[in-house]
């Protein structure tokens, strides 16, 4: 199980800032995007491949080829515009 | 250690400042950058801007990028304060403070740290404008900023 997070405009477009997801294991970030963009609701287009967003696994920034394991903490995120 | 703070509250540049040059009697330089809200972007007025972030992972992301431009430049001190919440125009959002010897030093990682945190540490700000409230999209200028560093 994963917890995976949600900020910002993903976070609204999904009406949720967290949920457990369970994936298939081995697992990795792509293959957990693709899971949820499969999902019925607005998955599919709050994580469209054009659109911009970014994964951080364990807080830290990572690619699509991250493997992911139980209990990771997995963020989902648009590009940061701080500062 | 270098201070490293997230928080609603406003801060004070002169005491941050007074605060590194007490620690220290090897500081020659300290520069200082101070991000503010603007009344306008993109062509449309701004009223109001709110600031969300990931608790956590916006202090380590802030903590590595000062750590990293310390292995690059002599970075005696430093000091990053980044607001979250509503703000109103004219408004600090951010803060930066580097202390080196000499100034070169200091200058320089003050606006690596800078690029780096507009590109790297999970901040996100949405607007109120007269057609409503918006996220604030990330810009490819700040990419680029960012990038150069790579090739320095």
């Amino acid at each position: 199980m994963l917890k995976v997070l949600y900020f910002a405009s993903i976070r609204e477009a999904l009406g949720k800032d967290a949920e457990a997801v369970e994936v298939p294991t081995p697992a990795t970030v792509g293959g957990l995007v693709e899971l949820l963009r499969s999902r019925a609701g607005p998955y599919a287009e709050a994580l469209a491949s054009n659109r911009r967003w970014r994964v951080a696994v364990n807080q830290d920034m990572v690619g699509l080829s991250e493997p992911l394991k139980a209990g990771d903490e997995v963020a989902i995120f648009p590009p940061v515009t701080g500062g | 250690m270098f201070t490293i703070r997230v928080q609603q509250d406003d801060f004070d540049l002169s005491a941050e400042h007074a605060l590194i040059r007490a620690r220290h009697r090897d500081v020659g330089a300290i520069t200082s950058f101070v991000g503010v809200v603007r009344d306008v972007n993109e062509g449309s007025g701004v009223s109001e801007m709110s600031l969300e972030h990931y608790p956590g992972m916006t202090e380590a992301a802030l903590t590595k990028i000062v750590e990293d431009a310390a292995k690059r430049w002599n970075v005696i001190d430093a000091t990053v304060i980044h607001r979250v919440g509503t703000l109103q125009p004219s408004d600090q959002i951010v803060l930066v403070l580097v202390a080196s010897r000499h100034r070169g030093h200091a200058f320089e990682a003050c606006e690596y740290i800078m690029d780096f945190l507009k590109t790297r540490a999970p901040f996100w700000k949405k607007e109120t404008t007269p057609d409503g409230s918006r996220w604030v999209d990330a810009r490819n200028a700040d990419d680029e900023a960012q990038q150069r560093w790579e090739t320095k």
